[in-house]
């Protein structure tokens, strides 16, 4: 591993470093304790100055009961969202390894074409196409229903071309071997290519669970009123809008929502680290 | 099948002519073929969901339209731009969204190269503090920001209760139209740190380290060392972040809808709404499907003429090493 700065760094300067990061950490972290603490508060407790880290009555499992009281659908909300985010995540990894497969190793009229309009698309921002996007998923009859939260969620351009970058570093013999067995280019998609690219593959799967776990703004176009299709950030924005909703409820509800992605984050660490890294090249 | 008893089928009569355009062997046109069945699925579903919205932005944008199911567009031409330029409202949305780039976009990618410079040394703990700094990143914005919204609470908030022994721990940020940007901004910069940090390390390990020895052994100072190496050669990864983190400052949304969830949708006057959210709020709550595609058209438009800019200016300044011979 190359390092660039600071080999030789005096001890005042290692401290200083260590203090300033140090410093940093705490603003990072705060506001996840502070959603914790606040989420173990009693009513009571919230509005008591001076401020308290640590709770005096802590009321973690109250709360939650609390919480399912004042939103009894919230349960709902939380499956509703691992639904879509499952489905479009292992949507996206069918449709889109075997577009990137098709674009990295065949030729055929007009690849070149397709595949700079469909990277086009990656210009255009969600908000530019909100409108016609619900009017055509309301023309299609599918305004509050799964299949609007997912279908066109499991099509997209970006992991498309990062799928085909992996693809296009596989050596071509391993692929031509198995073609020469007798392999079709299915066959082969599944037992060489993906296997060798399992790296990149885990990288761009947990970006894309992250996305549609937090995705906020696409269910609120498509799904806006119906409490059977609600996700989890929509919940909790309704939570948020209605005023008399308190603090130490919020809370629990944004921590039981955060948990999935902080534990899948401790765990594939490194896959969401390339990731980003993944998507940072893809916009160079 | 006539084809399969000769290599050579460009001279192969049999070949129907109507195949030939895929190819000229019937190996290359079953290649084609498989190319094209394998493709289909994302293409077409790319094709419906996005490039029709994207033709029918534009065609919506010239009408005007409740979108009601028994109401029909009624073609008004350009009249929704003329629109624009005259309402205070886009204007103003316009401005918040410009204030909250200016906002984010320097001081966030400052504080990234920071903490990407004091991560790329020999430390203890590296791989922690980057998984601190990082984990803003992966969580969903509509939690940060009721958690955010929490701690800028007037009075019983974390930083009231910090600011009250200097008395300004009865501020209203939230429903202050000149302080509202502030806790946005907050948000904006928190969750987006750990992601340039993760790029500007990329970029830090990409820069050879013998150029940093060789300046060394000609006496060159941390400072110049950092001035002359560092920043040329981390250029194009500055730029690069800079246009991701300027569109990003465009579409922001989630963190003013939730912010003025409790007190006024947008902040008090439209303080706090975005182009995003104007947008937004123009088709689902005033139902003017034609004028917010005509906002939602000037948004994209505002955010390529930003790009164009930037990658215009960054010849003056990104410092490429394959220009350099």
């Amino acid at each position: 591993m190359k390092r660039t700065l600071g080999e030789d760094m005096s001890l005042p300067m290692r401290l200083l470093t260590y203090a300033i990061l140090i410093v940093g950490a705490v603003v990072m972290l705060l506001p996840f304790v502070w959603m914790l603490s606040t989420a173990c508060k009693p009513p009571q407790e919230l509005n008591l100055i001076p401020v308290r880290l640590i709770p005096q009555n802590p009321v973690c499992f109250e709360n939650v009961s609390a919480l399912y009281d004042r939103s009894e659908d919230f349960n709902n909300y939380l499956r509703n969202s691992a639904l879509v985010t499952l489905g479009r995540t292992l949507g996206q990894l069918i449709t889109c390894s075997l577009a990137a497969y098709g674009f990295a190793r065949f030729k055929f009229p007009g690849r070149e074409i397709i595949f700079a309009l469909s990277l086009g698309l990656l210009m255009v921002p969600f908000q530019a196409i909100m409108i016609p996007e619900y009017l055509l998923v309301r023309q299609i009859g599918w305004l509050n229903t799964f299949q609007a939260l997912i279908v066109p969620g499991i099509f997209s351009a970006f992991a498309m071309f990062l799928l085909r970058q992996a693809f296009l570093q596989i050596p071509l013999e391993l692929e031509e071997s198995a073609l020469l067995d007798g392999a079709n280019p299915l066959q082969v998609l599944w037992y060489v290519v993906l296997p060798l690219s399992a790296a990149a593959v885990a990288a761009f799967g947990v970006i894309t669970v992250q996305a549609a776990w937090n995705d906020f703004l696409f269910p609120l176009v498509v799904a806006p009123t119906n409490a059977d299709t609600r996700v989890a950030t929509i919940g909790i924005a309704l939570l948020q809008g209605q005023r008399d909703t308190p603090w130490n409820l919020l809370m629990m509800a944004s921590f039981i929502a955060t948990m999935p992605m902080l534990l899948l984050f401790v765990v594939l660490q490194r896959y969401f680290i390339e990731g980003v890294s993944m998507s940072g090249l893809a916009g160079r | 099948m006539a084809t399969r008893t000769s290599n050579l089928s460009t001279a192969n009569p049999a070949t129907p002519r109507a195949w030939r355009w895929l190819g000229a062997t019937p190996m290359a046109r079953r290649r084609a073929l498989w190319g094209i069945a394998l493709i289909a699925p994302n293409v077409l579903g790319l094709l419906f969901f996005f490039g029709i919205p994207v033709l029918m932005a534009f065609v919506t944008s010239l009408t005007e339209w409740s979108g009601f199911a028994n109401r029909l567009p009624v073609f008004v031409g350009v009249e929704n731009f003329g629109r624009l330029l005259v309402d205070a409202d886009f204007w103003q949305a316009l401005g918040v969204t410009l204030s909250l780039l200016m906002m984010t976009v320097p001081v966030g990618m400052a504080l990234a190269l920071g903490v990407a410079l004091l991560l790329n040394q020999k430390l203890q703990g590296r791989a922690i503090f980057r998984t601190i700094y990082f984990l803003p990143v992966i969580t969903s914005t509509v939690a940060a920001t009721a958690v955010w919204t929490w701690i800028f609470q007037p009075r019983y908030g974390l930083v009231s209760a910090a600011l009250a022994p200097f008395g300004l721990g009865d501020l209203n940020w939230l429903t202050r139209p000149d302080l509202i940007l502030i806790p946005v901004a907050v948000v904006v910069i928190w969750q987006r740190l750990g992601f340039d940090m993760i790029l500007f390390l990329a970029g830090l390990q990409n820069i050879p380290r013998t150029l940093y020895e060789a300046a060394t052994i000609d006496g060159a100072s941390g400072w110049q060392r950092f001035r002359f190496i560092t920043l040329p050669l981390l250029s194009p990864t500055t730029f690069l972040i800079g246009v991701l983190a300027t569109i990003g400052a465009f579409q922001i949304f989630d963190q003013v809808y939730i912010m003025t969830a409790r007190t006024t949708r947008g902040g008090v006057g439209g303080s706090a709404t975005t182009l995003s959210l104007f947008l937004y709020e123009t088709a689902f709550t005033q139902s003017e499907l034609g004028y917010a595609s005509a906002i939602a058209l000037a948004l994209f438009l505002v955010t390529l003429l930003v790009t164009l800019i930037q990658l215009r200016l960054q010849r003056r300044w990104v410092y490429y090493e394959s220009d350099a011979t």
